[in-house]
């Protein structure tokens, strides 16, 4: 991640956002059940406060110009089904009250107005609910009304909506929690793919530009589109710049080859001694140029093969004996001694011209920078299902703050200069080994007098 | 103002009574501390063994119990003011009314919860009693004759001899006693049966009393053979007279009228007056009732037998036979039915 600006994160944003409407959902749900067992509550309260009014009306009889009611029982014990809250009642004719409780306040009946009313006010210090029928009559040839109020505390009725509220919050909280559940599980699996993906492509090798073919979801395709265009892209340059280069180191070497012989033959000939050691320079110059292009050719040719791998049976100690046997005349030229260790065979899958390449040139550096009359050895080991080829020198070891690098292209260690070489060579071996599966491992001698490099390579 | 509606039902009610009339009246406990008043329908000596236990566990507290006609104790408290802690009646009616019209207030404790709810009035009216209104012949001139089961066996027997019963009948005065309307206006709601019996009653000339302990003695004491809606309880506690007469809890149905306690809303004694009715509930609905609890039937077995026991309803719909206009009609056609003259 380092390196990487971030302006926040979709799983975040998509889970807050998609919890935020679950909130707001589930608020509206309880709301809306709220409301509506509150409208119901009260409406069935209503209906049987007006049945009441209406059983009481269908009571009222005239006899002989005088109006009587007799209330039934009903009128008033159908209230107690509903609740036990208390129940007032009043009967008016005209402005008369009949009966019932004399001061329980009632609406004053709009002519032709015969529809029931209801009303919440306050009676003896509580909230009544009322329901007033009205029933037109005519009394001795006089038109007037008669309005019967039934009415009753709502004690009850708020206690059950208090509980119906309780439940439609419990609802809402159950709604929500659930909710968010899913909003976190659908988080996670809409941005799964993208987690694949990035996965991925952060667990390929180095040197694999292969573009990516497992199917992904449409919204990622111009994503993935762009980036198979990007290593494709990459992977050409890559491959044009590295053939530019084998064909530059390759061009250069034979003309390289021609000057040397003539250098030499030059030199044969010549007697001043100043001429003599500037064509020596000379000489050793294009060796420096030639083995550099020798080296930039193997590294084309490594990186060529590690992009194909072909693996067959490799025995490291047949591979290295030959290779000792054909450096050994090299060594002999600076009276250095090339020791093989092994006892048993050492094999492991590979590419024979890759392990090859990486010893010798691992092997061809130690020859290179050990002073004369010194000891190399090459010692082949089996370590835990890893078959090892160490190659260690007496050439005074590499600088320790510089082990990390040394495997870089080009770079080479500090107490090199003066000596031919490109810097090619660890780097050569580590990708060859590291394409094998392996590693290489670079350490100096405990005494200080010199270094270790070691290729691993995991067993056949 | 106010109760200008109830003062007019209740001086109608009260047929010619105009002021709050005590019937007696008893102090217990210390003279001095803190006083409990309670006004009642219940004879002082059915509840003194509850008061003395009551009072045995608070030293320092006194009961000054009132005793009066259940439409004296709520002419008392509605239209007189009086200050009473509460009031414990046996017409349900009137306990229902205080409680509806704002009289009373709510108390809640730990033994509330041991009361039924149908025995529980909106934490308002609280039962302490079940009792049954009952016919109490008398043995000796029902001897040879087969006493009555039912109603109907009543009407027969009283039609088949109306001269052996003729001056010898009697039933509570639905004008005077708040428990005898209670009982008359469900028998009427009940059963047709109930205004024939009144009619037959009232060829017989009947006698009218004001109260259970009256009649039971008249019974005993053989002025009457024959009386109806009897508080079952009372006579049944009589066992001195157990000999002389009969108690019938008729078979087609018996009203069960249940003796209630409510706390006054004016009360200065709130705290006593709930511990009071603590007392009495706790006495009541235990399983088995208290050793002191003078009522006959343990309230709760009588809904477990699903018998023709019938418990008159705590609730608005008692409130039906108070409105004036209905109370004046029942009281016209019971007049009318019962004075044949």
């Amino acid at each position: 991640m380092s390196g990487v600006r971030l302006s926040g994160s979709i799983r975040r944003r998509l889970t807050l956002q998609l919890v935020g409407s679950a909130a707001v959902l589930a608020a509206l749900l309880f709301v809306i059940v709220q409301t509506f067992t509150r409208d119901l509550a009260e409406e069935t309260h209503d209906r049987i406060l007006l049945a009441s009014a209406t059983s009481i009306m269908d009571a009222v009889s005239v006899r002989s110009g005088e109006v009587t009611v007799d209330l039934p029982y009903a009128a008033l014990s159908m209230l107690s089904n509903v609740s036990d809250d208390r129940v007032f009642y009043r009967v008016v004719l005209g402005r008369d009250t009949l009966t019932g409780y004399p001061d329980l306040p009632m609406p004053d009946p709009q002519p032709g107005d015969d529809e029931p009313l209801f009303q919440t006010l306050d009676y003896k210090g509580e909230s009544v609910r009322m329901a007033t029928a009205v029933r037109r009559l005519s009394l001795n040839g006089v038109p007037t009304h008669l309005a019967i109020s039934v009415a009753q505390t709502r004690t009850g009725q708020v206690e059950r909506l208090d509980a119906l509220s309780r439940t439609a919050l419990m609802l809402g909280a159950g709604f929500f929690a659930v909710a968010v559940l899913l909003a976190v599980w659908a988080a996670q699996s809409s941005i799964r793919p993208l987690r694949d993906l990035a996965g991925m492509v952060a667990r390929r090798g180095p040197k694999d530009l292969r573009p990516v073919a497992r199917p992904v979801p449409a919204e990622m395709a111009p994503l993935v589109s762009s980036l198979n265009s990007f290593i494709d892209r990459l992977r050409l340059s890559l491959s044009r710049s590295e053939d530019f280069i084998a064909e530059a180191a390759h061009r250069v070497r034979t003309p390289l080859a021609t000057v040397r012989t003539q250098a030499e033959n030059t030199l044969h000939r010549i007697e001043r001694p100043e001429n003599r050691a500037a064509l020596r320079e000379m000489i050793r110059a294009i060796d420096e140029s030639s083995r550099a292009a020798g080296q930039l050719l193997d590294h084309a040719m490594v990186s060529f093969r590690v992009d194909s791998l072909e693996r067959s049976p490799v025995d490291l100690t047949e591979l290295m004996h030959e290779l000792v046997d054909r450096l050994r005349p090299v060594a002999d030229l600076k009276d250095i001694t090339l020791v093989l260790e092994a006892t048993a065979p050492h094999p492991i899958l590979g590419d024979p011209i890759l392990v090859q390449n990486a010893g010798r040139n691992l092997l061809d550096n130690a020859i290179k920078y050990a002073p004369d009359e010194s000891l190399v050895r090459v010692a082949l080991n089996t370590e835990g299902g890893m078959q090892t080829v160490a190659i260690c020198d007496q050439a005074g070891g590499f600088p320790t703050d510089q082990l990390d690098q040394l495997t870089e292209r080009f770079v080479r260690g500090r107490n090199a200069e003066g000596t031919v070489g490109s810097g090619l060579g660890l780097t050569i071996a580590r990708e060859v080994a590291e394409a094998h599966g392996g590693r290489l491992e670079i350490r100096n001698t405990q005494d200080g007098a010199g270094a270790c490099v070691t290729l691993v390579f995991p067993s056949a | 103002m106010r109760h200008a509606g109830l003062s007019l039902c209740l001086i109608l009610w009260a047929c010619a009574v105009s002021a709050f009339e005590i019937e007696g009246r008893e102090r217990f406990g210390p003279a001095d501390g803190r006083v409990l008043r309670v006004l009642s329908t219940t004879d002082i000596d059915i509840l003194r063994p509850l008061i003395d236990s009551f009072l045995r566990a608070r030293p320092g507290v006194a009961i000054d119990y009132t005793v009066a006609s259940s439409a004296q104790v709520m002419q008392a408290i509605a239209d007189e003011g009086e200050r009473f802690d509460m009031t414990l009646s046996s017409a349900m009616d009137l306990q229902v009314k205080l409680a509806n019209d704002g009289f009373t207030r709510a108390h809640r404790s730990a033994w509330t919860p041991m009361v039924p709810d149908w025995a529980n009035w909106r934490d308002h009216v609280f039962a302490f009693s079940q009792e049954t209104a009952a016919i109490v012949i008398s043995r000796a001139a029902f001897s040879g004759i087969a006493p009555p089961r039912t109603r109907q066996e009543l009407i027969d027997v009283l039609r088949r001899d109306p001269d052996k019963f003729r001056d010898r009948v009697g039933t509570y005065d639905v004008a005077v006693s708040g428990l005898g309307y209670l009982f008359a206006t469900q028998d009427a709601r009940t059963a047709e049966s109930f205004w024939r019996l009144m009619e037959v009653l009232g060829s017989l000339r009947v006698k009218l009393y004001c109260c259970s302990g009256e009649m039971i003695e008249a019974v005993a004491n053989g002025q009457i053979d024959v009386a109806y809606n009897v508080l079952g309880s009372y006579a049944r506690a009589r066992r001195d007279l157990a000999d002389r007469i009969v108690v019938i809890e008729p078979e087609e149905y018996t009203n069960m009228m249940m003796r209630t306690a409510v706390i006054l809303k004016d009360s200065t004694e709130p705290e006593l007056a709930g511990a009071f009715t603590d007392h009495l509930i706790a006495a009541a609905w235990s399983v088995p009732p208290a050793p002191e609890y003078p009522f006959q039937d343990p309230p709760q077995s009588v809904r477990a037998l699903g018998s023709t026991l019938r418990p008159i309803q705590l609730g608005p719909g008692l409130l039906v036979f108070l409105d004036t206009l209905k109370r004046n009609r029942f009281l016209t056609e019971w007049g009318d039915a019962v004075q044949q003259d």
